[in-house]
């Protein structure tokens, strides 16, 4: 027995030593590449109004994780390198399903990057949110529209600033694989329809590519799908009485705007590239679904703007004249520009000078431009201080230019803002099974329609 | 002191931490033992009370609290401020969903834990005293020691219908019986079917806890007993039902009763590799659902309450088991 | 004692156990040793032999086909190029014309980590992070479990039967409240609510465990300790905790695993910083929000198991026949 005892003792240290020599490798490493920080070298007089922070911490709670956390990160340096302020940064995919638990055991972050406005709501329903400071609210009626206000005030009181955007309303495509085919950009829906049918014709592939898989959160694709269609086809006044549930999730107006979608995704001949038939939608990952574009497997690929960074990711040059660019999903009125939209809004739950000294930062021009020169793609804002240039993809730049295009009617991703057991849970189910089980378009509306809260 | 004691940040400063609890954590055990066993006439039920009292407290705090607060919860509305009686049973029961869950997750219960447990068993007797013992138990074990996040993703390269070796080897076979152009299923989406082939990777992950503990507990039996039972001329079959199975019966019942509460309360397979709906849900994801992301405390409460209401049955199974091995004792 | 030294190793020397079912008690260790006795052995031990290749052959094949899935990944972690996992089967890049595809690129990317994050610091947290964790659990539940085991008292079965039904109260129940007293106590956010917690949640099964093997320890053995005077706690450790090694490992190995693979109690206690969270979370991260990352994920899921692999393969030893006599002698 002492025998084996000491060998595990002996085992015990050795690891100890190894984990010690591993550990203290790293650290160097991160000293090493820690130096060189431009920071030291900006210019702080756009800081001076914010003071002198040096010994104060803010801490901060995203959803951003990995590189696109970096560059979050990287954004505050010469914010932090100014004024002396230490950020300390925690980004967690599960932030959405711990946030609330988080507020109500009084361990929440001093400031907090809501993904959803729905979510915000439920947050601002604890009373542990605080409305927005002075200095911010007046950033946000300053740089962004009166729409955007709105999506982070509860009950009239602004509680959070928008922080980063995506625009919704895009479709991916190959210039090069168009040109060569002899495609053209459509410009209203019918002319979309049109060109899938010739894609379709010609036979050289399936017309679109779509996956909606996301583990847990499997469904939000084709809600956006949805959305876009209810825009289309209903219109945004609808769209507003839809989201608002003024009118039911099972109005004719919105049975048809899906009918319009299934003549797209749910016609065996225009999906699913290389990859298998309707029901396969159901089984891709939305990561993975568009990519087959690349291999010339399909032509036309619905996604958000942040999806270029996948494209990025595959080597593909993303560019109006590259391998890889995106178009407008165009309505069947040329005249109305309807565009959806998503974004995330930062609340505070701490006034101390600092916290509210950082919130103000984040509501700046500087922080949006700092941000937008620290990320490689996938990131825009609604926040009009922003240089455009700064936006280092050309797709972000797209994205931003229509976010900023005073003739489009922005609206915000209708799911996010419906109840969560709508928009993130029975909207998610109802549209799997319009894909897995091809279930009629009025059956998923009704299902969707009873599970909205009664109150 | 903050530093060094609560929030270190070098690897250093973490270790030594480590350490120092470590330490901490034998200094305090010792002296409690040791005021334990200063007087020796000491009332049995104080000595009972010093072995008990530390698991007790933490579990008491750790599990005990939160499910009375649970209990508490489910006759409460979604904020938990306003007392609703049964009205969130009687939300989950209308559920046209529900008996499609509720038999899924009796499927679980019942078929997981059997069906990883005979698997270990088997493959414990096998490989026991083997040559190649050591290597092929690693086998096993292999999938335990792989988190869930691996274990979604080997499992994708499974299902996948493009790229899975399932969808394949289904392709290939259907071949072999002239149907040339076999699409294979979708096995992740075609209804009931899948909850099978979730309840697969939840077995090839359990299976290695089986061998695992079976494997220890067949090394337990006495050499002596299997040796007067070959000389009786018992072998092979007959040794393995008359000799070994009873003899670790009471590590059959921790390890199916194990795998049971482990199955009942596993949602991140069904939750991670079928994503939404097709019909195989477990009341375990429906609660973390509500609980997590509908937000809606009280009809998670009670979700999570219907679990502890569905364990019911093994525990008495359990009883059962401790009362008949006291008697043999 | 001699011939039986001489014949074999230690574990030839086993002290008796109850038999199931025929009530009798005996007592003491049995000498064995017996010159016909040996030759049965002998005998049986070639019968073995016989019937062990067999079952070998079936034991492989069963581990060939448990590993297969696992294989897979394997090889969907070595192959360069992400176009390809996405689109062929990993058997395709077992085909000798497609040997060139293979790389180290994508653990080389897993280990350098990305912007602030480096991976050696996550993999320190997680060391620091577990073996407390097993530790402390393990001791307080052989405690527990021999309370229960050795130490009539009155209402011992229903607080055991309680405290095992506890294994099915799911973890996200216990969150908020844990966390709401952590931040009471001014501890959220270290290691210290971590170690507790992961005592707490592997208390149940590690008790209803052990207490089975604390079980199956001879009455007699312990009865003999008390007779000579031994208390409770030099019986414990005297007697039952060298007994116990086998069941120890095994429970340590499962322990081990769960702390080590665990996201979900360090996310929701520590928080996702380079300061307190496990490779795991570092590892979830790399998974990312943007892209498809099987190929990262992979070589990720590999990376991971290299310490449980080796925890296993290194406690799997102490799982051997025999150690009951030796440790008896000693």
């Amino acid at each position: 027995m002492k025998r084996s005892l000491g060998r595990v003792v002996v085992a015990a240290g050795m690891g100890l030593v190894l984990a010690g020599a591993v550990a203290a490798c790293g650290t160097d490493d991160k000293e090493a590449g820690g130096g060189g920080d431009s920071a030291t070298t900006a210019d702080c007089s756009a800081y001076e109004q914010y003071g002198d922070l040096s010994g104060k911490s803010v801490t901060v709670y995203t959803t951003f994780v990995d590189t696109e956390g970096a560059s979050y990160e990287e954004s505050f340096k010469p914010f932090a390198a100014c004024t002396g302020l230490t950020v300390k940064y925690e980004g967690s995919k599960s932030l959405t399903a711990d946030v609330l638990g988080r507020i109500e055991a009084g361990a929440v972050a001093d400031i907090v990057a809501f993904p959803q406005p729905g979510l915000l709501q439920q947050a601002v329903a604890t009373g542990k949110v605080l409305p927005v400071p002075a200095a911010v609210a007046q950033n946000v009626d300053q740089y962004w529209t009166a729409s955007w206000r709105n999506y982070g005030s509860v009950g009239g009181t602004l509680y959070a600033a928008p922080l980063g955007a995506s625009v919704k309303s895009l479709v991916w495509y190959s210039p090069s694989a168009f040109t060569q085919y002899g495609y053209e950009v459509p410009q209203t829906w019918d002319d979309l329809l049109t060109l899938t049918a010739d894609i379709a014709a010609d036979g050289q592939a399936k017309p679109w590519c779509a996956g909606i898989a996301d583990g847990d959160a499997t469904g939000w694709v084709a809600t956006d799908w949805v959305e876009d269609m209810v825009l289309r086809s209903a219109g945004p006044q609808a769209y507003d009485q839809w989201v608002n549930h003024e009118i039911r999730f099972n109005d004719p107006k919105i049975v048809d705007s899906l009918k319009e979608m299934s003549k797209i995704l749910r016609n065996d001949s225009y999906v699913n590239a290389g990859i298998g038939d309707i029901v396969s939608i159901a089984a891709t990952p939305w990561t993975d679904a568009g990519t087959p574009i690349l291999d010339g497997q399909c032509f036309l690929h619905r996604q958000a703007s942040f999806y270029g960074g996948n494209f990025a990711a595959e080597n593909a040059d993303v560019g109006e004249n590259g391998d890889i660019w995106a178009f407008y999903l165009p309505s069947s009125d040329p005249s109305s520009k309807p565009i959806l939209g998503a974004g995330d809004f930062v609340a505070a739950f701490a006034d101390r000078p600092e916290v509210v000294a950082f919130q103000t930062f984040l509501s700046s021009p500087e922080w949006a431009n700092e941000k937008a020169k620290v990320t490689d793609g996938g990131w825009t804002t609604a926040n009009n201080g922003l240089v455009k240039s700064n936006l280092k993809s050309a797709v972000d730049q797209l994205a931003y230019g229509l976010l900023a295009d005073p003739s489009a009617e922005f609206r915000f991703d209708g799911s996010d803002l419906m109840p969560a057991v709508v928009g993130s849970d029975a909207f998610w189910k109802q549209m799997t099974a319009y894909f897995a089980e091809v279930k009629p378009e009025q059956d998923v509306a009704d299902a969707i329609e009873a599970a909205w809260p009664k109150d | 002191m903050d530093e060094l004691l609560l929030h270190p940040t070098t690897a250093g400063g973490k270790l030594l931490l480590m350490i120092i609890a470590i330490a901490l954590f034998a200094l305090v055990m010792a002296l409690v033992l040791i005021l334990a066993d200063r007087p020796r006439r000491r009332p049995r039920w104080v000595t009972a009370a010093v072995f008990l009292f530390p698991a007790l407290a933490l579990v008491a705090f750790g599990l005990i609290y939160p499910a009375l607060v649970t209990i508490r919860n489910s006759f409460f509305d979604q904020t938990s401020d306003d007392f609703v009686g049964l009205k969130n049973f009687g939300f989950i029961l209308r559920d046209p969903e529900f008996l499609t869950t509720l038999r899924n997750t009796v499927a679980w219960v019942v078929l997981v834990p059997l069906l990883s447990t005979v698997i270990g068993l088997v493959y414990a007797v096998l490989v026991d005293r083997a040559k190649v013992e050591k290597f092929a138990k690693t086998l096993i074990f292999l999938p335990m020691a792989i988190s869930m996040v691996g274990a979604s993703i080997i499992w994708k390269f499974v299902y996948d219908n493009r790229v899975g070796a399932l969808s394949r080897a289904y392709v290939t076979v259907a071949g072999w019986f002239g149907s040339e152009d076999a699409q294979a299923p979708y096995w992740l989406i075609d209804a009931p079917w899948n909850t099978f082939f979730l309840m697969v990777v939840m077995i090839w992950i359990q299976a290695g806890f089986a061998m695992t503990v079976l494997s220890a507990s067949i090394k337990a039996i006495p050499d002596d007993i299997i040796e007067a039972a070959r000389l009786d001329g018992v072998t092979g079959i007959k040794m393995f039902r008359h000799v070994t199975v009873p003899m670790i019966r009471p590590s059959l019942v921790v390890v199916l009763t194990t795998v049971a509460m482990t199955a009942l309360k596993a949602f991140d397979i069904v939750r991670t590799m079928q994503g939404r709906l097709y019909h195989a849900s477990v009341v375990a994801n429906d609660f973390y659902t509500w609980s997590f992301n509908n937000n809606d405390k009280g009809v998670g409460a009670a979700l999570a309450v219907l679990l502890f209401v569905i364990v019911v049955p093994v525990i008495a199974y359990n009883v059962r088991q401790l009362k008949l091995t006291e008697d043999i004792r | 004692m001699t011939a039986a030294r001489i014949a074999g190793p230690a574990k030839n020397n086993q002290p008796a156990k109850t038999k199931p079912g025929d009530g009798s008690r005996e007592d003491g260790i049995v000498q064995n040793g017996g010159p016909r006795q040996r030759l049965g052995r002998r005998a049986a031990r070639a019968r073995r032999v016989l019937t062990s290749s067999a079952a070998s052959t079936i034991a492989i094949c069963v581990g060939v086909l448990w590993s297969v899935p696992t294989f897979g990944l394997l090889v969907t972690s070595f192959r360069g190029s992400v176009q390809d996992i996405r689109t062929t089967g990993w058997w395709e890049a077992l085909k000798p014309s497609n040997w060139g595809g293979f790389s180290l690129d994508h653990y080389g990317t897993v280990l350098s980590g990305t912007g602030t994050a480096n991976l050696a610091d996550y993999f320190v947290n997680s060391i620091v992070m577990t073996l407390p964790a097993v530790v402390i659990p393990i001791f307080l539940a052989l405690l527990a479990a021999y309370a229960f085991a050795w130490i009539p008292f009155r209402g011992s079965n229903i607080l055991f039967v309680g405290i095992f039904a506890l294994q099915v109260v799911p973890i996200q129940v216990a969150m908020v409240p844990l966390l709401t007293q952590y931040v009471n106590l001014g501890l959220n956010s270290s290691f210290w609510v971590l170690w507790l917690s992961h005592a707490m949640f592997g208390l149940p099964l590690a008790i209803f465990l052990l207490h089975n093997f604390m079980k199956e320890i001879p009455r007699s053995l312990v009865e003999a300790a008390r007779v000579d005077g031994a208390g409770h706690v030099t019986t414990f450790f005297r007697i039952i905790l060298p007994l116990m090694v086998p069941a120890i490992a095994s429970f340590a190995i499962f322990q081990f695993l769960w702390v080590w693979n665990d996201l979900l109690v360090a996310l929701a206690f520590g928080g996702n910083t380079p300061d307190l969270a496990p490779i795991t979370a570092r590892l979830s991260d790399m998974a990312g929000s943007l892209g498809s990352r099987w190929h990262l994920l992979a070589a990720g899921a590999f990376v991971s198991t290299i310490v449980p692999m080796g925890v296993f393969l290194a406690l799997q030893r102490y799982f051997v026949r025999g150690l009951l006599a030796g440790s008896v002698k000693g």
